[in-house]
């Protein structure tokens, strides 16, 4: 399938994705740095798709935007925040962020720039249904015999219910 | 120019595959206004219907039997001042009703009414689906916290932890469906067209495959179903006679119909996730069985005859209203409506007629596109009016019971399902 | 407040001193605090007229509650004070306006008493089938309402339909549906109009079915059943003990109905059951109202087929005036037992009257019965009780 207007989209989610990065940082009110993360996640689930990785976009509304955010959102009413902070705006410390955030960025464009044959200069066109079923097979195993990463998937999941039981335990008054 | 349009007409793949922009937006277009004109029915029958449960009429008066009564609720809400609480947030007041409006529209780029009969066929249909009307919980929690008052805050945050935990449910019990389209083929899809087909393909509606396991799975998602929109029996959260209100309490006029627009918008399509994943969709009755062509004739004559049988109920309502002077507008409404579906009758006939042959002519494209359409909005419909006849019969749960029921009952029994499924579909093969 | 708290939850009958509700809210952050003071109504669609409940909750659940009434209070029994007794007989309609019959009747007998005087046969089965009748309908409506707080809505409009049948025969008998003043002192004033046998014959044959659709909407609905089992249950020790009377104490197993145990009007010759309940819970509550309006169709089936012919009216002077004295009479009205107790200093004017209306005493097991329920279940409670503000506040 012949993609669409590609930069154009490509543009328009990465902006929209910094830009609502950006009002998570700087929103005085909570409810409205988690708004503003919900439209990050969505734009990235956006570039996802464009990676013609449909799977892992759907997965990140699911997840992320669906459950996660919902999550945060829960935590800042039911603590009830003042909306208006009561303390200084910025940090103190604001110029060592500065530079470490200047280090950051330098890492990233030395990586760009030097480590550029990496990068393949070309777009592979990968045919759009695999990406479901080529996760399915990372994970569940295919043609009679366990994927590679089977059974980290198990234990991961393992690690997800002791979690979850933690959580139950911890905070139920009598058991 | 018409050769662009025909040009599209004849295609057997979505827009969405073609990459053809321009039948894209129209069927969004199309889709925008069906839905919208498909609330404002539902809005009506829903009033009639609990009317006529509980022996009364319902509204009559404005309109022939109260037909223009959603009009005039939405002009009503339209006119309404538009109140903000004081102390409210302003930005997420405004958006509140947008993010749950947003959610319940978008599910429905994915939505197939025939085999080439949606804006898009994605891969992860499904998936899509499932994970888009999940965000409508964040446009009722901002909606609770931006009215700024502890009971709509508190009716939010438990709506929202009602369609939450019946989310989980739901998703197993879709699992099971999705599991079932591997059976023939060997490898299964997420897309909703694709599903259809496997039903197609395997000869059996998938409520009925592996029975009982089919209709297991479909009753858990029918009862998910109900509690994600809030409708009764699980509508604790929003009921007038309890304590905490709803999320929508201090919203008024044209932002509250947003909200009312969203619910039935959101009940539509969860009705749809049921048909095209258990009751075969856009698939008439025995598609496989009955396949002579001229079983594909009597039936294409369905549609038809639906519109001649209300155009008929019409016309009886018009002969049966008095005959004062005072009702002499409602007649000639009511006699323009019989007249008006009589004509969308007569239409669909002539197009069954005409599209007999099995050749590619428009009558006959024409004949097939109608008739999927028409089995998915029948059963779909059938729906509508179920979720209608449990808030009549029913009364509520209390939201404990409610959450130990999603949690306690639901989610085992669903997780069972799944199980089952797998290994009896793996012992099949 | 936390000194008392523990008290409150784990005495049993002890009343809510008013310092420990401290009534604003209170500053700490939200989650902080546990508990909460929540007010429900005058006005809120659920508590059947104007009453006030203040609830203290921990979280969800409830630690007590305070009942705020006479926000229709009248004044009926001063005013009784400056009225003859004939004149206060249509004010007694207007207390429990739902059975208003059953007021009539107990007021009327109460003067009888007090005058030494007794209805004539034809007057006491008269009285009976209207009386029983009125019962039914206090049912229906009690149902209805009750349905339509957990939130079955089509319940409503049945009852309040057939209740129709019984309004009409109410009607045509004396000229009004609701507030009847059916009864006079000494007997009744208006014969049985032309067609009266056959009317409530007609509705003896009507209603069966239709109680009927109530139980099969109702009865062996798992929702309702797990919205009224086990929830608002008080003991029949707690029930005597409170003094609750009707309904709310036969289905906490206590086997005491006026009607059987000191008989009036004609009940003594009739043959009907006592239902009993065994949990005192709003389930038990729902199926003994239910089963009694199936005994009423039975007293009224025999008093119809059995009206003696006679006068209607006693031997009742005109002015009445009775001796000093004073009595106190009850008859089993829909509710629970209603009393009066009437002091004649010998004019005609009583000396004061005192109504024991069945709703304000039961009200009093509110607190009792939803101690430990979550707030949801306060208005299931409210609606089993079956109160009616008039009757409560007088």
């Amino acid at each position: 399938m012949a993609p669409v207007a590609t930069p154009w989209f490509f543009y328009v989610l990465a902006g929209l994705a910094v830009a609502s990065g950006v009002a998570v940082i700087t929103r005085r009110n909570a409810v409205h740095a988690a708004l503003a993360l919900i439209v990050t996640l969505l734009s990235v689930a956006g570039l996802y798709l464009m990676l013609y990785a449909p799977f892992v976009a759907g997965v990140q509304i699911i997840v992320y935007a669906g459950g996660i955010m919902v999550l945060f959102l829960f935590v800042i009413m039911l603590v009830n925040i003042e909306r208006s902070s009561k303390e200084r705006r910025y940090n103190r410390m604001w110029p060592v962020g500065l530079v470490a955030a200047c280090a950051l960025m330098g890492l990233f464009m030395t990586a760009f720039t030097k480590g550029r044959s990496l990068f393949p200069d070309r777009m592979i066109s990968l045919p759009e249904s695999s990406n479901t079923q080529q996760i399915a097979g990372m994970l569940y195993g295919e043609a009679g015999q366990m994927g590679q990463y089977t059974f980290a998937f198990e234990i991961a999941s393992l690690l997800l219910l002791v979690a979850i039981l933690g959580a139950v335990i911890m905070t139920k008054k009598k058991i | 120019m018409p050769n662009f349009i025909m040009s599209y007409l004849g295609s057997s793949v979505t827009p969405g595959e073609a990459g053809n922009q321009f039948w894209a937006l129209m069927y969004v277009l199309i889709i925008f206004a069906g839905v919208s004109v498909a609330v404002m029915a539902m809005n009506w029958l829903e009033r009639k219907a609990l009317a006529h449960f509980q022996i009364r009429l319902g509204p009559m008066r404005v309109g022939p039997h109260g037909l223009l009564q959603p009009i005039a609720d939405a002009l009503k809400l339209m006119l309404k001042e538009d109140i903000i609480p004081a102390e409210a947030d302003q930005f997420v007041f405004w958006v509140a009703p947008l993010i749950g409006l947003l959610a319940s529209f978008t599910v429905y780029t994915v939505i197939p009414f025939g085999p080439s009969q949606a804006v898009s066929d994605m891969n992860i249909g499904i998936l899509f689906m499932l994970g888009v009307s999940s965000l409508g919980v964040l446009g009722i929690v901002v909606a609770g916290w931006a009215s700024n008052s502890h009971y709509p805050l508190i009716g939010a945050l438990r709506s929202s932890a009602q369609m939450v935990s019946y989310e989980v449910a739901m998703g197993l019990a879709v699992v099971a469906a999705i599991l079932m389209t591997s059976m023939k083929t060997g490898t299964g899809t997420l897309s909703m067209i694709g599903i259809v087909q496997s039903q197609q393909q395997q000869g059996i509606w998938f409520i009925f495959k592996f029975f009982p396991l089919g209709l297991i799975a479909f009753v858990i998602f029918a009862i998910a179903m109900i509690a994600e929109t809030n409708r009764a029996p699980f509508d604790m959260a929003e009921a007038e006679s309890e304590l905490t209100a709803g999320y929508h309490t201090e919203y008024s006029g044209l932002r509250w119909s947003l909200f009312m627009l969203a619910e039935y918008a959101a009940m539509i399509a969860v009705s749809s996730i049921a048909v095209t994943l258990w009751l075969g969709g856009w698939m008439r009755p025995f598609p496989n069985l009955l396949h002579a062509p001229a079983w594909d004739f009597i039936f294409s004559f369905f549609p038809g005859l639906t519109f001649l049988a209300l155009a008929a109920i019409a016309l009886i309502g018009t002969a049966r209203m008095p005959s004062h002077s005072f009702f002499r507008i409602q007649r000639i409404g009511l006699a323009v409506f019989a007249a008006l579906l009589g004509f969308i009758a007569l239409l669909l006939l002539v197009i069954a007629v005409a599209g007999r042959s099995a050749d590619a002519s428009l009558a006959a494209r024409f004949n097939e596109g109608i008739g999927y359409v028409y089995w998915f909005v029948l059963k779909v419909a059938v729906f509508m009016y179920l979720f209608i006849w449990y808030r009549a019969t029913w009364p509520r749960y209390r939201f404990d019971q409610l959450m130990k029921i999603g949690w306690k009952v639901m989610l085992p029994i669903s997780l069972g399902v799944l199980m089952v499924t797998a290994i009896v579909g793996v012992l099949v093969k | 407040m936390s000194e008392h708290e523990n008290d409150v939850s784990s005495r049993g009958l002890s009343s809510l001193d008013r310092s420990n509700l401290d009534l604003e809210t209170p500053e700490k952050p939200y989650l902080d605090s546990n508990e909460l003071i929540i007010n429900m109504g005058p006005q809120h669609p659920a508590t059947h007229g104007v009453l006030r409940v203040i609830l203290k909750l921990d979280g969800e659940k409830v630690l007590g509650t305070e009942c705020v009434i006479g926000y229709l209070h009248r004044g009926v029994e001063k005013i009784a004070e400056n009225r003859t007794y004939t004149m206060f007989n249509p004010y007694v309609d207007r207390m429990d306006y739902v059975a208003a019959v059953s007021n009539g009747l107990g007021y009327c007998e109460a003067v009888e008493k007090l005058l030494n005087v007794e209805a004539p046969p034809r007057a006491k089965y008269i009285r009976v089938i209207l009386t029983e009748l009125n019962r039914i309908a206090s049912h229906q409506l009690w149902l209805g309402t009750h349905a339509l707080d957990i939130g079955a809505m089509t319940p409503l409009f049945y009852t309040f339909r057939d209740r129709e049948e019984i309004l009409k025969i109410f009607e045509r008998y004396c000229g009004a549906r609701l507030t009847t003043h059916a009864f006079r002192i000494g007997g009744c004033q208006y014969e049985t109009y032309a067609g009266f046998e056959k009317e409530v014959k007609n509705f003896l044959a009507f209603f069966p079915p239709k109680i009927d659709e109530y139980e099969a909407l109702l009865t062996g609905n798992r929702i309702w059943l797990e919205r009224t089992k086990n929830v608002g249950v008080i003991s029949g020790a707690d029930a005597i003990a409170l003094g609750v009377t009707g309904p709310v104490l036969r289905a906490s197993g206590v086997k005491w109905d006026l009607r059987k145990a000191q008989p009036y009007a004609a009940y003594s010759e009739f043959d009907f059951e006592i239902p009993i309940g065994e949990n005192g819970d709003t389930y038990d509550r729902y199926m003994v109202r239910m089963v009694e309006m199936r005994q009423s169709l039975r007293i009224i089936e025999q008093a119809v087929n059995g009206i003696p012919e006679g006068p209607i009216m006693g031997k009742v002077p005109k002015v009445i005036k009775p001796p000093v004295g004073e009595i106190y009479h009850s008859i089993e009205a829909p509710k629970g037992e209603l009393g009066y107790f009437i002091v004649s200093d010998g004019s005609t004017q009583p000396y004061r009257i005192r109504v024991r209306p069945p709703s304000f005493v039961n009200l009093q097991a509110l607190d009792i019965m939803v101690r430990g329920l979550l707030v949801a279940d306060v208005v299931a409670v409210i609606g089993t009780l079956d109160i009616v503000l008039g009757e409560v506040d007088r």
